[in-house]
């Protein structure tokens, strides 16, 4: 574990060192300002739509410093030649995934809390309202989820060569899932077979991304999610985090590494 | 737990003085062949060693010479685990290099060295030496001590980034240090160096040499194999052309350049 931990130690410095995290931070920090600044303007309900906007925004800045942080870990150690001397300690590839899986994991943690830190304190100075538990399940629920994409973007970064490329990729293939796979058993309905047969498929096969969105819930004010449900979303996810580790391991395990 | 075996050591037949003398073996290799495929159809697989022998024993400072693509670089990746043998076998202290353990006791510079720019050379040690589970105590003794070594104490605390190429170098001189290796394979560790550089490497190799540790290196730089090496092996299109001390290699020849060139059968081509 200590191996492990030492690498993940490696892709949280690198997170805080690089200039990305920051830019995004301040993009959201903007709008979430816009966001207190309509109590100015005595619109109440105004606020719940501008609250929205902030949760998707950081939502969309999670993914996006996930991705963007995970898919250039394995190729960049490549890249710089980093991986050789960390190969050759008694490091195996296992231990370099996960090493990479739980620093960006971690990472990503990070950068949640402090966007979502940010967006409690400015919402709750303007409202005088502070449901701190369901913050607290929402943002569990979002990491926990985002373990579930880094896991996905380590895939696909020792598939595709460039790490833009896994950025774009995963990114198209995150939004699809995200804007279809929740509808896809309603579109089956509508389809013939061997259609129908094909979409309900998919729709078990691909993961649900909603299941770890709490945001209207938080917008709405409607209180907490029992415990045991976030527990089998947390399970749900643990399963597809697994798998898609164990294929990055059996992907990167085979390659061969030249100097 | 790690062991060392014991076996007689017979130097290359073409010598005069064959003798064997029981020896550590420290690194090893047997018939080890290894073979790339290609993407491309109908391309023929790549031979890149073909029933390689080496054996490095306990104390001494090897050269493994070849012209570029001999095969040099592909039996340091075979001996790192960083490439599979096709067929043979390769061990470290005994121990098949598949196994991570076989990499505990050694220390690699690789040719081009880069590490994590964003870390201070003190940071980046700290790393390595938590990948080697070094005690915190020993780790803040060990880090000072490698930096004077390799002359970096002023930058430590710098970004790597901030790095010459030579500085860059013995930081990684450093990281291949850190664990107090009995073994170091450095691949060409003078390489692109200025003369003053290469002269600190070449010093820090001999110290090395001095306090009892084995070094296998790869280079170019004949001259300073010459100078600091104990035995060589030259390869050549993955073959082991010949292997041991220097001055038997060198024979009748007034440099091991001159021995190196005709052994890779270098033929100087005359003026039409």
């Amino acid at each position: 574990m200590k191996t492990i931990f030492a690498i993940a130690g490696v892709v949280i410095k690198e997170l805080y060192r690089r200039k990305d995290f920051y830019v995004l931070f301040a993009l959201t920090a903007l709008i979430t300002l816009a966001a207190a600044a309509v109590h100015f303007f005595h619109e109440p309900n105004i606020i719940r739509y501008v609250k929205d906007l902030c949760l998707l925004l950081i939502w969309i800045a999670a993914w996006i410093i996930t991705i963007a942080t995970t898919a250039r870990q394995i190729p960049m150690e490549r890249e710089s030649r980093t991986i050789f001397p960390l190969l050759a300690k008694p490091v195996t590839r296992g231990q370099v995934v996960l090493g990479k899986f739980f620093g960006c994991w971690l990472a990503s943690g990070l950068a949640l809390v402090i966007f979502y830190l940010f967006f409690i304190v400015v919402t709750g100075s303007r409202e005088h309202y502070w449901p701190l538990l369901e913050y607290f399940q929402a943002i569990l629920l979002q990491w926990i989820m985002l373990g579930m994409l880094t896991a996905m973007t380590l895939l696909g970064s020792i598939i595709f060569a460039a790490p833009s490329s896994t950025v774009t990729i995963v990114l198209i293939a995150i939004f699809s899932i995200w804007f279809l796979s929740p509808h896809l058993n309603v579109v089956a309905l509508h389809n013939p077979e061997p259609m129908r047969d094909i979409l309900y498929a998919a729709y078990f096969i691909l993961p649900h991304l909603e299941f770890f969105d709490l945001r209207e819930r938080l917008v709405g004010d409607w209180g907490l999610v029992p415990w045991s449900a976030c527990g089998l979303a947390a399970l749900y996810a643990a399963a597809y985090t697994g798998l898609f580790l164990l294929l990055t391991w059996l992907g990167f395990r085979r390659q061969n590494l030249s100097t | 737990m790690i062991d060392s075996s014991e076996f007689f050591l017979y130097e290359n037949p073409d010598e005069s003085t064959v003798s064997p003398t029981a020896m550590t073996a420290i690194l090893q290799t047997q018939k080890l062949r290894v073979e790339f495929r290609t993407r491309e159809l109908r391309q023929p697989v790549k031979i890149a060693l073909q029933g390689l022998d080496l054996q490095v024993n306990a104390g001494e400072v090897f050269g493994f010479l070849g012209p570029n693509g001999a095969g040099k670089t592909t039996t340091m990746n075979v001996l790192l685990g960083f490439v599979p043998p096709t067929s043979g076998s390769a061990s470290l202290f005994g121990i098949d290099v598949r196994q991570p353990i076989a990499r505990q006791r050694i220390g690699y510079l690789p040719e081009l060295t880069y590490y994590y720019k964003f870390l201070t050379a003190e940071e980046l040690l700290r790393f390595y030496a938590k990948i080697f589970s070094l005690s915190r105590a020993e780790t803040d003794k060990r880090i000072p001590e490698l930096l004077k070594l390799v002359e970096l104490e002023h930058a430590a605390k710098r970004p790597i980034k901030s790095y010459s190429k030579g500085m860059q170098q013995r930081v990684g001189l450093a990281q291949a240090l850190i664990n107090n290796p009995d073994l170091l394979i450095l691949d060409e560790p003078t390489s692109g160096l200025d003369p003053l550089g290469r002269m600190k490497v070449r010093e820090i190799i001999q110290r090395l040499k001095n306090e009892g540790k084995t070094v296998f290196f790869s280079s170019h730089e004949l001259g300073e194999v010459e100078t600091v090496c104990d035995r060589v092996a030259i390869i050549h299109q993955g073959e082991l052309k010949t292997v041991g001390r220097v001055g038997t290699i060198m024979g009748n020849y007034p440099t091991l350049e001159k021995a190196f060139l005709n052994i890779v059968g270098y033929q100087p081509q005359t003026a039409p």
